[in-house]
């Protein structure tokens, strides 16, 4: 830029002023408007829901104070072996699906059978519920072995399975969202094809992706939940223990908070971390 | 063919921005910027990059909203944030200088998209007249590929046609012929000129003084944010007043 401007102390116009007022009216406006209809919102859901006739017995066998608190200490104990499943997966689902997604990406008629496989792999397990896969896995592997295996890892193995399929698919996504020129000129410059993919594409690959790969992440860590068909004790189940114990359904409700609030950190995460790529690569507004 | 669809009273400016303030963070682009464009006028903006061209530009037609100033089109202020945003900007055509053509569509939907969801004009008329203006431009055999397959100066005359098919009252060109070969940028140019010639109210940001000389009523010589002097081709290209755009200029001559 030639001649930088030296910022100037001034005063705005009055006709400037002026659209100020509207705007910030406008946006005062827009407030009253949001919770004009929340308190609208709101009774409509008091008149269909709580007003109901069975509202009474719901919120005694959903809802009951008592048993919320002490069901606590054993589903939270539970989580934590979700927790556990979640924080490996999150590593092996990744690097797997990372293998996969480069095996489809290469190029050259040597490379076809990987390429195949990959494939062959992603299509079939993205087509399988992971429901079936943690059947077989968890029941069927220890018996293959013969041996034990803690039941965290074959939640994990199961995990990965499913999990690597899609994630692979969101990552090579990624990458051929990529602009081919982007490619040519780091090959231009002599990296190899390595280095192009791990210093020029998977850099611009990664922000193209993270909103998928989040939502993924989001969905993983709520079927972490799902390991309780294989004998886990983990959220779920433990839940499953204090509702026959209790003869009441609130501790689903706190295993179902445990995982909300397991779930908004990242949601939030994703939002700010995409807004903030956005901000950084684009100078002017968003229309 | 092209002569703006609404017309102003003979001695008013079509558009006038009056006093036009513009920063990003503290970093301050446009400082006071007045200028006024008449009817059929063709004003040719100069200045080095990053002295405000792109951004008096955007800000003209509501790209960008400005943080102090005004704006008035055809003796409306649409500058005031009660007006339909979208509304003003279809009264403008506007040229980028990556073209910016639509590559999920035809080159013929890119030129007929505007008329067709805008204007509302049946989809057989708007691709009449889509097709008159491509057999002007001479790309009636490339109406159904699409733009990537296209050269670059194919591309950015097909820009120019779909900015002009909604029949604009001012066509705001930034740059057009930067990234292009320089063998291609006399088809474009060309363009451009023709659509002057037929009476188009033309502001063009653009570093092509010779085309500038040639084509523009009044050339606007914008240093740091700010107009620094304007006047006719000859004058400004001729006897500059300003050391500044001496400086400038001498460094395309050179």
């Amino acid at each position: 830029m030639s001649g930088v401007a030296t910022p100037t102390i001034r005063e705005p116009s009055a006709l400037e002023l002026d659209r100020r007022v509207f705007r910030r009216r406008q946006s005062k406006r827009s407030v009253l408007i949001a919770l004009a209809s929340t308190v609208a919102f709101a009774v409509i859901v008091w008149a269909t829901v709580f007003n109901t006739p069975g509202w009474a017995d719901v919120q005694r066998s959903f809802f009951d104070p008592a048993t919320f608190v002490e069901s606590i200490p054993r589903v939270w104990e539970g989580f934590l072996i979700n927790l556990q499943v979640l924080g490996f997966s999150v590593i092996t689902v990744g690097l797997f699906a990372t293998a996969l997604a480069l095996l489809r990406t290469l190029r050259g008629p040597v490379f076809f059978p990987l390429r195949a496989l990959a494939a062959g792999y992603t299509d079939v397990f993205r087509g399988i519920p992971l429901i079936i896969i943690l059947f077989l896995v968890g029941f069927g592997v220890p018996a293959l072995l013969n041996i034990r295996i803690p039941l965290v890892v074959l939640g994990t193995a199961a995990i990965t399975i499913t999990y690597g399929a899609y994630v692979s698919e969101v990552i090579r996504a990624g990458i051929e969202a990529v602009h081919p020129s982007q490619r040519l000129a780091a090959r231009a410059l002599g990296l190899s094809y390595a280095r192009t993919m791990r210093l020029v594409v998977m850099p611009q690959a990664l922000r193209k992706m993270t909103p998928a790969l989040m939502n993924d992440f989001v969905a993983m860590q709520k079927d972490v939940g799902l390991i309780s068909v294989i004998g886990a004790v983990d959220a779920v189940r433990a839940a499953q223990i204090e509702t026959a114990l209790a003869f009441n359904f609130t501790p689903y409700i706190v295993a179902a908070l445990l995982f909300v609030l397991l779930a908004i950190p990242t949601i939030r995460l994703a939002d700010w971390y995409t807004a903030r790529l956005r901000r950084r690569e684009q100078t002017g507004s968003l229309l | 063919m092209t002569a703006p669809s609404r017309t102003v009273a003979p001695g008013t400016a079509l558009l006038e921005a009056h006093d036009l303030w513009k920063s990003f963070g503290d970093r301050e682009v446009l400082r006071g910027v007045s200028l006024d464009l008449s009817a059929h006028e063709v004003v040719a903006v100069i200045g080095a990059s990053g002295s405000g061209k792109s951004t008096l530009l955007r800000c003209l037609n509501l790209l960008e909203p400005i943080d102090d100033g005004q704006i008035l089109l055809g003796g409306e202020d649409i500058s005031d944030p009660r007006v339909d945003a979208d509304r003003v900007r279809a009264r403008f055509g506007a040229v980028f200088q990556n073209y910016n053509l639509f590559p999920h569509l035809s080159v013929l939907d890119n030129v007929t998209l505007a008329s067709r969801v805008v204007r509302r004009i049946p989809r057989r008329e708007a691709e009449r007249r889509g097709m008159e203006l491509l057999d002007r431009i001479g790309l009636v055999d490339k109406a159904r590929e699409h733009p990537d397959r296209l050269s670059g100066g194919q591309q950015q005359r097909t820009a120019i046609v779909r900015a002009i098919a909604t029949d604009p009252e001012v066509l705001l060109l930034d740059e057009i012929t930067s990234a292009l070969d320089p063998e291609l940028v006399a088809e474009v140019l060309d363009l451009v000129r023709s659509f002057a010639v037929d009476g188009m109210t033309i502001l063009m940001a653009t570093h092509e003084m010779a085309f500038a000389r040639d084509v523009a009523d009044r050339v606007v010589f914008l240093d740091a944010g700010r107009i620094l002097e304007q006047g006719t081709p000859a004058q400004i290209f001729g006897e500059p007043r300003e050391p500044r755009t001496r400086e400038f200029l001498a460094r395309f001559t050179a």
